[in-house]
């Protein structure tokens, strides 16, 4: 995609108010992700217990939680929690797709039915169900959390690879350059890429909202992120447990969630009017 | 000579698309008297099914009428409100569709449709237009109305489905029947029987009938008059006999010239005319035709052919046709 | 039809064993153990060892999974690690739970769903159709259990309409239904946003259709040839897909069921995983795999054989 196109897609993201709406939380997030140490009005993990269950103020913004400690933090580095997994499973499962897709667009026959019953296999899982067996079997942790997004969302980025590489796999200037020696990796990428770029980037900013809630449910269950690092699904559990006599807790914890799974749905919805020519009803295919 | 029932003056129409517009009907005129049978023929493309549309004002949201007007019984129907213009469709003016697999339901029963269609008959029963509906599928020819009610439309065969599309159109007795290329889906037997029908119901009836087709005999056996069409304007104009004895537009020659039916000698081809149609996004400035008529002269391709009287009744959008 | 059925059946028997051995192969392959993991660092050699026989650890891998796969086939599904009962009567025991909750949450989102796609087609391209696009959106990417969380302060803790917890008192209907209705609200807001947009696009794809030219071309109103022509094609795909649904939403209901702390298979499974209760887990996941399977597998299989002409309008 040349410079002007990304313009456009820009451009065209920016004049879909739901398009802007959605890029404003996601950079809201990622600047709260990436700056946290700076932003952070304190220590998200010292322990104040004198201060313990104190409601919304111009000391704590947010109120603080069981232990004392101050809760806008927590959520700040609640941010950069989710988000680092987010990114890191996606971007993670995105690059285990694109190879296993070529692999089975374009390796042996018996290769591809065996992947393809693979990613059938792992796509009929409840995803919810097969999170919690691998947990059982690895036990609790942010890296558990990333092999579960990866094994789950592979199929979907393998088999748009796959689509691809088959087409493409048949073309006579594919065959041709092959003849003249070229090697067949390197010629699929050059010519696959810049036509799956567009769909697999939709298709990982869709899924990036799945992993927040992923790892929030998790946390909540005391099954993700381990504390005391700091996540929203964590810090939902907390309020939950103090629902009757601290519910700002849960107010302020869920809001992020909320906004950011919502900025993040949105973004991948303006990115697809943006980028889908079939659904613009312009540009070529 | 009569008020005519339907009245089209002067429409030009275009469909929005992705780059520009099609301009499909360009100041296209033509009346129907009341009881007239009118044929409009034309190539796929030429904007005669749009044509038939627009008379019913059904074309689609992205078609946009530049100029003009369509007059129903006097009335002019684009000025009219939304709710005013679907109280006039079946009573004024109904339609007959091009293939009857898919102009029903799937999912609802012949009856329950043909019920529905009665909407703008007011002070009428359900039970009434049930009966109603079954008289007029007994009308058509349906050996057994009362089971051809409950059935869904694909329990129907096409021949009886086409024959329930006339009955619904002439549920409501509308003073205008339009047919949109009514036999094409069809087989000859069942064309022959289809044909055959609309002359005896138009008779009944005495409604007008404007018959959208490519196909010429179709015109030839059922229409007074017909109407040519080419590149969204009408290019001749003619008493049904008149036409096909003397065709005087060029390109009714050449589309008479094709029409299997007509050709006497033996050959091993079919004729066909050469060239293609022009690009409607931007129409040519001269006769639409011009490049692919034998006559073409160089006025032809720059200056907008005129339309020519040639009789009563009669009339050419051409250079090179003689009064 | 025949071959097709016994070949989607065929698919879905496969699927699960691939499944099953997969979840061997993690076991296998993953450092350390089950028992070991259950027990935390400080057990005892002996203990661990007493565990591994309980969970089946003791034995060659290969023969543990076939005696697995022997077991399952005939309804066994092994013991509690730690109550010692049998697997399938826990499962059996919840399931009910969750499959009411299920139903009721896919039965109310249904019927918005269908009502907000179908409104959004009657008024489309104005201002009203985008706005419900933006909400459609909005509300499949609220995740249920901040739904479930804030549905419990609003309407059991602050204005204490409904229960918190729990799934009723045995035998008195009403307060099970009373419990019923904010997990069933909770679990069914994200898919009436995608039901929305799911029938609206269905809808607005049989719109362009011929019958549907035809009810307008005889003057009916706009809401009648949407809702009666139009929507009774475009629910078909719908309420196939529900099926799907179904399948999906009974595992997704784990978060909704663990904030009501409503019994069902999300609370077992969830205590099974937090104690290490691997039988339970395994299980479970099996059961309900199995259980999504069956139900899309069914759905196929009734969807090819129903009248060729409504497989037709299936098919688009």
């Amino acid at each position: 995609m040349s410079s002007a196109g990304r313009k456009t897609v820009l451009g065209a993201l920016l004049r879909d108010p739901m398009g802007a709406f959605g890029l404003a939380l996601v950079v809201l997030f990622v600047a709260m992700a990436l700056f946290a140490p700076w932003i952070a009005p304190a220590d998200p993990i010292k322990l104040n217990v004198t201060q313990k269950f104190q409601p919304p103020s111009l000391d704590h913004l947010a109120g603080t939680d069981q232990l004392g400690r101050d809760l806008l933090s927590r959520i700040i580095f609640g941010a950069r929690t989710a988000l680092s997994i987010a990114v890191t499973s996606v971007g993670m499962a995105g690059l285990a797709g694109l190879i296993l897709g070529m692999i089975a667009g374009f390796g042996p026959r018996w290769l591809d039915a065996i992947l393809v019953l693979v990613f059938d296999s792992l796509s009929s899982l409840p995803m919810i169900m097969f999170a919690l067996a691998v947990i059982t079997v690895v036990g609790p942790g942010t890296g558990t959390l990333i092999l579960v997004v990866v094994l789950v969302s592979v199929p979907a980025y393998a088999r748009l690879i796959r689509a691809q590489t088959l087409a493409l796999a048949g073309a006579d200037f594919i065959v041709a350059e092959r003849a003249m020696g070229a090697s067949g990796t390197r010629i699929l990428l050059r010519h696959m890429l810049p036509n799956v770029v567009g769909p697999l980037v939709i298709l990982l900013s869709m899924d990036i909202p799945v992993v927040i809630m992923l790892e929030a449910g998790l946390s909540y269950l005391n099954l993700g992120v381990r504390p005391p690092t700091p996540s929203w699904g964590n810090i939902l559990y907390d309020g939950y447990t103090s629902l009757r006599s601290a519910p700002y807790m849960v107010l302020v914890a869920g809001l992020p969630l909320v906004l950011s799974t919502l900025g993040f749905t949105f973004l991948g919805e303006g990115l697809r009017d943006a980028l889908d020519p079939r659904l613009k009803g312009r540009g070529h295919r | 000579m009569t008020d005519p029932v339907l009245s089209v003056e002067n429409l030009s129409l275009r469909y929005r698309v992705p780059g520009g517009s099609l301009q499909v009907l360009r100041d296209v005129s033509l009346s129907v008297q009341p009881g007239e049978v009118l044929g409009i023929a034309g190539e796929s493309g030429c904007g005669k099914s749009t044509l038939a549309a627009a008379m019913i004002d059904l074309t689609g949201a992205n078609a946009e009428r530049t100029a003009g007007t369509i007059r129903l019984s006097g009335r002019d129907i684009l000025s009219l409100g939304q709710a005013d213009r679907r109280r006039m469709r079946g009573r004024d003016v109904a339609m007959v569709f091009q293939d009857p697999m898919t102009a029903f339901s799937p999912v609802l029963t012949m009856g329950s449709q043909l019920v529905d269609f009665q909407c703008n008959l007011d002070g009428v029963s359900r039970r009434e237009k049930s009966d109603r509906a079954r008289a007029m599928l007994a009308r058509v020819g349906l050996s057994d109305p009362d089971l051809a009610m409950t059935r869904f439309p694909h329990e129907l065969s096409g021949g009886m489905r086409q024959r329930a599309a006339i009955a619904a159109a002439l549920l409501m007795r509308p003073a205008v029947l339009i047919a949109d290329e009514p036999t094409t889906a069809l087989d000859v037997t069942m064309e022959a029987q289809i044909i055959h029908l609309l002359r005896e119901l138009q008779a009944d009836y005495g409604c007008a009938i404007v018959i959208v087709t490519h196909h010429l005999g179709v015109i030839a056996e059922l229409c007074d008059r017909v109407a040519v069409m080419y590149a969204g304007q009408v290019v001749e104009e003619a008493p049904v006999d008149a036409l096909y004895h003397d065709p005087r537009h060029p390109y009714t020659r050449a589309l008479l010239a094709c029409d299997p039916a007509r050709i006497e000698e033996h050959t091993g081809r079919l004729p066909a005319i050469g060239g293609r149609l022009p690009d409607l996004t931007a129409p040519p400035p001269g006769c639409a035709f011009a490049p692919r008529c034998p006559l073409a002269s160089d006025r032809c391709r720059t200056l907008p052919p005129p339309r020519v009287t040639i009789g009563p009744g009669r009339a050419a959008l051409c250079h090179e046709v003689a009064p | 039809m025949l071959r097709y059925a016994v070949k989607r059946i065929a698919l879905a028997v496969v699927i699960l064993i691939t499944v099953m051995l997969a979840m061997y192969a993690m076991v296998f392959l993953v450092p350390g153990d089950p028992a070991s993991l259950a027990l935390g660092p400080r057990a005892t050699p002996e203990l661990k060892a007493l565990l591994r026989e309980r969970m089946g650890l003791d034995e060659p891998v290969l023969w543990q999974v076939w005696h697995f796969f022997r077991s399952a086939a005939t309804g066994d599904l092994g013991y509690d690690v730690w109550s010692k009962r049998p697997v399938l009567d826990q499962i059996l025991e919840f399931f009910p739970n969750t499959l009411i909750l299920g139903v009721a949450a896919l039965g109310w989102a249904l019927t918005l769903g269908i009502a907000l796609g179908a409104t959004a087609v009657v008024w489309r391209d104005t201002v009203a159709d985008r706005l419900l696009g933006i909400l459609s959106v909005g509300l499949i990417s609220v995740p249920a259990f901040v739904v479930a969380i804030y549905a419990i302060l609003i309407f059991a803790v602050w204005l204490r309409w409904l229960p918190a917890i729990g799934a009723g008192n045995p035998g008195d209907p009403l307060s099970q239904l009373r419990a019923l209705v904010l997990p069933a609200f909770a679990l069914g807001v994200g898919w009436v946003g995608y039901l929305a947009r799911l029938v609206r696009a269905s809808l607005l794809e049989v719109m362009g259709e011929n019958h549907i030219r035809t009810a307008r071309a005889f003057g009916l109103p706009e809401s009648r040839v949407v809702l009666r022509y139009g929507l009774r094609v475009a629910i078909i795909p719908t309420i196939a897909l529900m099926a799907v649904g179904l399948g999906s939403i009974l595992s997704s209901a784990v978060f909704v069921e663990t904030v009501f702390g409503r019994p069902g298979i999300g609370t077992l499974i969830t205590g099974a995983v937090q104690k290490r209760n691997y039988p339970v887990v395994m299980g479970t996941v099996l059961f309900m795999t199995a259980f999504y399977l069956f139900i899309v597998t069914a759905a196929d299989l009734l969807i090819a054989r129903l009248d060729p002409r409504v497989r037709d309008v299936l098919r688009r």
